[in-house]
């Protein structure tokens, strides 16, 4: 990351991140350590991973997504990616019952609900931004409502099914970051580092991009094929993170407007990898602080909902001044 | 005149059904059949009926009140008020009358309301389709601070409960509150006028001779009232208050005096329906009329949204 230039005079950002990150790496995973260590260790990594994985990628999926919509309020979580996850979670449930689902090899269920996942990712955010690219707010409007949809019908199918069915929809859409298999781990951090390469490759082509298709096109760019490779990333990038641990509607915001802060440049290679790092520091810090300090396991969701609904609203009254 | 008549002979139709269907049989059984139908179904149909026409009526009111239609207490933080402080009443003072947890709650619902008002007039009109999405994340986040007070208190399945509404607790005696919202809503016939000035916007009805704070004042203990009242017995109802005004208005224009009745009819009968269907489709268990409600009144408001945008400056 070293060689990235950045504008002179200003604090480089990058690396302080980075180091952010890390103090909270080290923290996570030294606190308190005593016992079997090895063991211990062993269950602080993986979990430790799984938050770096899904907060790096949403924070960077985020950024992506602002750029394509041209609006900082967005969160792919905000326009019913989370409530769409929700939706198939329950219809497989129903459809394969409470036993198939749980009997299901756990493999082969990641790997499918990540495959509908990023195709229903694609023909939502497709739909909303074909129709949507005149009319930002109802697009917004029009997603958290769809939202408020599924999650009706996903509630409708909950009700109909018997209590254990019902349990292990329960257990299934709500984020957690306890007890995530390895396995499943290896197979999501691949994904998401090879997207996450992609992403800063696509970093310069996204720039352009942000200017406007207009501009962008009268600047040379195939502007509809950038579009479409950020898309598929965003959609790869969520559908992973989501699949791992359930939905986190607003981290993306925390996330990308804080990066956009204290960036202090438009230039998605600096952007993409700040937001990145911000999401991770953000979970991991959030994680230890509730698990370890205070001792509420379950909270953090909440509160990251919480700061992030109180982000949002102020970001749309600052909007307007 | 056909179509009020039309209403009203679905309504009827709706009552009846309602009153026949469940697990005990009107026709034959062990019960006396006038004790069923007076301990439990009529109750239960008048909760319905009353419930739905207030959320219906608060809805006008505060679309009235913040001159956009695509607003309702659900959209608004009122609910989420309501229940805060019907928990902070619960946490308190455990052993509550209920007249005295629904004051507090409707208080609540009041500030909560008074918070989105306060949001309404710094988010620009230029734009209809801003000010619900600012309500439904305010409302997120009063959820949000709702359910961690919830969890902290272990009170979580209580809290599950006022979210969503639901009539299947509804006996003699346990709803008689809802009856308020007949009062209020005759209030509201009585003013109607007014609440047609305040849908003008500050200027013009001043100018007309409102007084505006006044109204608006009043719009605001109205709504929280019937929202307080509705989240008190039988817990939150979305979209009620969105649906039912704009579908009234598309259909019968906008005059609001002749409206109020079919938007009270309106309302009763769709949550009615709603509670009807909630009983039918899992028959002889039930499914929340409030989880019905949801699907259908977000399928109309993105059909709302997209149908027809030449109306959506209303």
């Amino acid at each position: 990351m070293a060689e990235i230039a950045i504008p002179t005079r200003r604090l480089p950002v990058l690396p302080l991140l980075a180091g952010v990150l890390l103090v909270g790496v080290v923290l996570f995973l030294g606190w308190n350590l005593s016992g079997p260590v090895a063991y211990i260790l062993h269950l602080r990594v993986v979990k430790l991973a799984a938050l770096v994985l899904v907060g790096a990628a949403i924070g960077m999926a985020t950024v992506l997504f602002q750029t394509l919509t041209g609006s900082r309020l967005l969160t792919p979580g905000i326009v019913g990616f989370d409530a769409l996850f929700v939706f198939l979670q329950t219809l497989l449930v129903v459809a394969l019952g409470g036993l198939g689902y749980t009997t299901l090899p756990p493999m082969a269920k990641f790997l499918t609900e990540t495959g509908i996942l990023i195709a229903a990712a694609l023909m939502l955010f497709g739909l909303l931004l074909k129709n949507g690219a005149r009319d930002m707010t109802r697009m917004i409007l029009a997603g958290v409502i769809l939202g408020v949809l599924l999650r009706g019908l996903a509630e409708l199918g909950q009700r109909t099914l018997d209590p254990s069915a019902f349990a292990v929809v329960q257990q299934a859409v709500f984020a957690s970051f306890t007890s995530i298999p390895k396995d499943q781990l290896a197979i999501a951090a691949a994904v998401l580092a090879i997207a996450a390469g992609l992403a800063v490759r696509l970093a310069s082509r996204m720039d352009v991009a942000a200017l406007g298709e207009q501009t962008a096109r009268s600047l040379g760019l195939n502007y509809r094929r950038t579009a479409l490779q950020a898309l598929a990333l965003v959609a790869a990038m969520t559908a992973v993170s989501t699949a791992l641990v359930g939905p986190i509607t607003f981290l993306g915001l925390l996330a990308a407007s804080l990066a956009h802060q204290v960036a202090g440049t438009h230039r998605h290679a600096v952007v993409l990898p700040a937001a990145g790092l911000i999401g991770a520091a953000i979970l991991v810090y959030g994680q230890f602080v509730f698990e370890r300090l205070l001792a509420m396991q379950s909270s953090l969701a909440l509160l990251v909902e919480f700061a992030g609904g109180l982000l949002f609203l102020a970001l749309v009254l600052r909007r307007q001044r | 005149m056909k179509g009020p008549v039309f209403t009203g002979l679905i309504l009827l139709v709706l009552v009846g059904l309602s009153l026949s269907i469940g697990v005990a049989s009107v026709t034959s059984g062990d019960l006396s059949v006038s004790l069923l139908m007076w301990v439990s179904r009529v109750p239960r149909t008048c909760a319905a009926l009353l419930a739905g026409a207030g959320l219906a009526l608060a809805g006008v009111v505060v679309q009235q009140a913040v001159q956009n239609r695509f607003v309702e207490p659900g959209l608004t933080g009122t609910s989420e008020a309501a229940m805060l402080g019907l928990l902070g009443i619960t946490l308190l003072a455990p052993g509550a009358a209920v007249g005295w947890k629904m004051t507090v709650a409707a208080c609540a619902a009041m500030v909560g309301t008074g918070g989105f008002l306060w949001l309404a007039r710094h988010v620009p009109r230029s734009d209809p389709m801003l000010l619900p999405l600012v309500g439904l994340i305010y409302a997120g986040i009063l959820g949000a601070a709702l359910m961690w007070v919830a969890w902290m208190t272990d009170l979580m399945q209580y809290v599950g409960i006022w979210r969503l509404g639901e009539f299947s607790g509804i006996v003699q005696g346990r709803y008689e509150l809802l009856w308020i919202i007949a009062g209020l809503g005759i209030l509201l016939y009585v003013l109607a006028d007014r609440f047609t000035l305040l849908g003008l916007g500050e200027d013009q009805a001043r100018s007309l001779g409102l007084d505006y704070g006044q109204t608006r004042t009043l719009g605001l203990v109205m709504v929280a009232a019937i929202t307080a009242v509705v989240v008190v017995t039988v817990g939150a109802f979305p979209f009620v208050g969105l649906v039912v005004p704009n579908i009234v208005s598309r259909w019968r224009g906008d005059n609001l005096r002749a409206n109020l009745p079919l938007i009270a009819a309106g309302g009763a009968g769709l949550v009615l329906a709603a509670d009807i269907l909630g009983r039918l489709i899992v028959f002889p268990y039930e499914i929340p009329a409030a989880t019905i409600f949801a699907v259908f009144g977000s399928a109309v408001f993105l059909w709302l949204l997209f149908a027809a945008p030449e109306r959506r400056r209303g």
